[in-house]
C-alpha cells in the first residue's frame, strides 16, 4: 500500500453504514501519549525526535491489531500529499508544518491513524462511519494497551497520561462525532444548541477541527474535559449530548416539511440542479449545496441517489484531491473547473 | 492582478486592513494569503489562552523568583511554560505542580485521574484510585447523613490504609 491507493479505496467512516449515518457522519477517538524516557516533542532534540520516530514505528509494526501499517515520512511527502492526508482527516494541519521527523502510521481502511512526534509523541486516533463512538473505544482501547506494553509510557497515578498540554493530560482522550444538522440551522436553533453544548464541557467545531469554520452545516462536537473522569463516562457523557442533539435535528426536519415543504424541496433540487450542470464551482459552494442535497436524500426527496456518493464528494471535491486526481499542480481556477467536471459526471 | 506579497502569482485573495484608522486593500494570491492567514491565527491560539491562564496558578507565580523555577530533568522554566502553552516533559508535572494544579482545576475540574493506565503501574493506580473513591463516597455519605454507610466506609478505609504502612 502507498499513499496513492488511498485515492481509490474509500475510508471506512465514509461507508454510511453506522447508526443514525443520516445525522451522524463518523464518529472519532484520539488518544495523547507520550513516553516516559523522552521530552516532549517540541522540546525534544532532533536526535531524541528521529529516536523516538524509529521506535515508535518500530512498536507500531510489530502490532498484531494493525497488519502491515503504511507508515509515512511527513517530511518526504509534497504539499499536496500533506494537505491530501489533511482533508482525509488522516492528520492534522499542525502535523504538516516543520515536518523534520514527523511520521504517520496507517492501518487498512483508514480506521487507525497514528501520527509521531505531533504536539505529543503519539496521537492515536480511530475514525468510523455514523454514530459508534463505543466500538471505535474498543479498536483504539485495544491498540493503545498493545503499544503501552512495547513502549514506557509517560503516566502519574495522579494526572494520568502526562500530555505536553495541560488541557489534554488525564486520559489523554478526545472523543468526538461529526453531524451533519442543516434543519436546525435552517429553523435557527442551532445557537441555542451549541450554547448548551459548551456549559456541558463538550466544545463544538467545524469540518477540520480547532480554528475552523462550520461550512456545510457540519460541526465536530467533542470534548473539552479530559481529567477526573473515566474514558467510558466521557464517552457515556457525550453520547447523552449527542442522542439529543439528533432528535433536535430530526424534530426540525420534520417541521421544516410540514410547514415548509415546497421551499424546502426548492432549495434542495436547486442545489442538485446547480451541482448537476455547472462548469465552474468553488469549495465552499460545493459544500453547502452538497449538504443541501444529503438533506434531500435524508428526506427521501431526492430517491435515486445513494449517501454514500456524497459524502466521497464532500472530500474528492477538496483542493488536494482534485490535484490527486488529476495527478498535477491545479491553480484555484483550474479546480473549479475540474471540480464542476467530476460532480457532473459523478451524479450523472 | 498579481500578488501584492510575492508579485508572481495571480491574486485571488483581497483583504482589506484598517491599522490606524488607514484603510489599505491588499491583493493576494492563496499561498500568501495562507501565510497571512496562519500569521493572524498565530496572534490568538490556544497557547496565548493557556499562557493566560497560567498566570493564575495562584500564590505559586506571585513572586518573580518561583517563575524561575526550571524542571530539573529537562530545564524548561514556568516562565517558558506560560510563553509557549506546554510543558517540556513528564517530569514537568511534578516541577510545576503547585502551579499546575490550580490550573489543571480551572481547566477540568479536577486534579485526580481516573480511568485507565498502562499494564505495568494497573495495580499500584488501581489500589490508589480504589482508595480515593472510598474516601469519595464517605465524603458524600457524611453530607447527606447517611452514618452507618459512612461508618462502613471509614472501617474499609482504615483497614486498606493499615495493609498498606504495613
Amino acid at each position: 500500500m502507498n499513499i496513492d491507493d488511498l485515492l481509490n479505496t474509500q475510508g471506512e467512516w465514509l461507508k454510511c453504514t453506522g447508526p443514525n449515518s443520516d445525522i451522524v457522519m463518523s464518529s472519532r477517538i484520539r488518544l495523547a501519549r507520550n513516553l516516559a524516557k523522552y521530552p516532549f516533542s517540541h522540546w525534544a532534540s532532533k536526535k531524541e525526535q528521529e529516536t523516538l520516530l524509529r521506535i515508535t514505528k518500530e512498536a507500531v509494526n510489530s502490532l498484531k491489531k494493525i497488519k502491515a501499517p503504511l507508515c509515512l515520512d511527513i517530511s518526504k511527502l509534497d504539499s499536496v500529499d500533506r494537505q491530501f492526508l489533511i482533508e482525509r482527516h488522516l492528520m492534522s494541519r499542525e502535523h504538516s508544518v516543520d515536518a523534520e521527523n514527523k511520521g504517520l502510521c496507517l492501518s487498512e481502511r483508514e480506521v487507525v491513524s497514528i501520527m509521531v512526534n505531533e504536539e505529543d509523541h503519539l496521537r492515536i486516533q480511530v475514525m468510523k462511519s455514523g454514530f459508534d463512538l463505543r466500538d471505535s473505544w474498543y479498536i483504539i482501547n485495544d491498540i493503545d494497551t498493545e503499544l503501552g506494553n512495547l513502549l514506557d509510557y509517560a503516566f502519574s497515578a495522579d494526572f494520568g497520561y502526562l500530555t505536553a498540554c495541560p488541557t489534554n493530560t488525564g486520559t489523554g482522550m478526545r472523543a468526538s462525532v461529526m453531524l451533519h444538522l442543516p434543519s436546525l440551522v435552517m429553523t435557527k436553533q442551532i445557537g441555542k444548541v451549541l450554547e448548551a453544548i459548551t456549559k456541558l464541557s463538550l466544545t463544538a467545531r467545524g469540518l477540520y477541527g480547532e480554528g475552523t469554520e462550520a461550512s456545510g452545516n457540519f460541526f465536530q462536537i467533542s470534548n473539552q474535559v479530559s481529567l477526573g473522569h473515566s474514558e467510558e463516562d466521557i464517552i457515556d457523557n457525550i453520547e447523552r449530548i449527542i442522542k439529543q442533539i439528533i432528535d433536535h435535528e430530526h424534530s426540525a426536519r420534520e417541521a421544516l416539511l410540514s410547514q415548509n415543504k415546497s421551499v424546502l424541496e426548492d432549495r434542495i433540487w436547486r442545489a442538485y440542479g446547480t451541482l448537476k450542470s455547472a462548469h465552474i464551482i468553488s469549495s465552499s459552494e460545493t459544500i453547502d449545496l452538497l449538504s443541501l442535497v444529503r438533506l434531500g436524500v435524508d428526506l427521501n426527496l431526492i430517491k435515486k441517489l445513494d449517501r454514500a456518493l456524497i459524502n466521497e464528494l464532500f472530500i474528492i471535491t477538496q483542493p488536494a484531491h482534485l490535484q490527486k486526481i488529476e495527478k498535477k499542480k491545479l491553480s484555484p481556477n483550474q479546480r473549479d473547473v475540474k471540480r464542476a467536471q467530476i460532480i457532473r459526471e459523478k451524479l450523472g | 492582478m498579481q500578488c501584492d506579497i510575492c508579485g508572481q502569482n495571480q491574486a485571488t485573495v483581497h483583504l482589506t486592513e484598517i491599522i490606524d484608522e488607514k484603510m489599505t486593500e491588499l491583493h493576494l494570491c492563496e499561498e500568501c494569503a495562507q501565510k497571512k492567514g496562519a500569521q493572524m491565527e498565530s496572534h490568538f491560539g490556544l497557547a496565548d489562552l493557556l499562557a493566560g491562564l497560567a498566570d493564575l496558578g495562584g500564590e505559586f507565580t506571585k513572586t518573580k523568583k518561583e517563575t524561575k523555577i526550571k524542571c530539573p530533568r529537562c530545564g524548561l522554566t514556568y516562565e517558558d511554560f506560560k510563553k509557549v502553552g506546554r510543558l517540556g516533559c513528564g517530569d514537568c508535572y511534578q516541577a510545576f505542580k503547585d502551579a499546575l494544579l490550580p490550573l489543571l482545576k480551572r481547566i477540568h475540574g479536577s486534579t485526580q485521574h481516573y480511568g485507565k493506565s498502562p499494564g505495568r503501574v494497573a495495580n499500584v493506580v488501581k489500589a490508589k484510585t480504589d482508595l480515593q473513591t472510598l474516601k469519595d463516597r464517605l465524603q458524600r455519605a457524611i453530607q447527606q447523613e447517611e452514618f452507618e454507610e459512612a461508618a462502613k466506609l471509614r472501617d474499609k478505609i482504615r483497614e486498606i490504609e493499615k495493609k498498606k504502612s504495613k
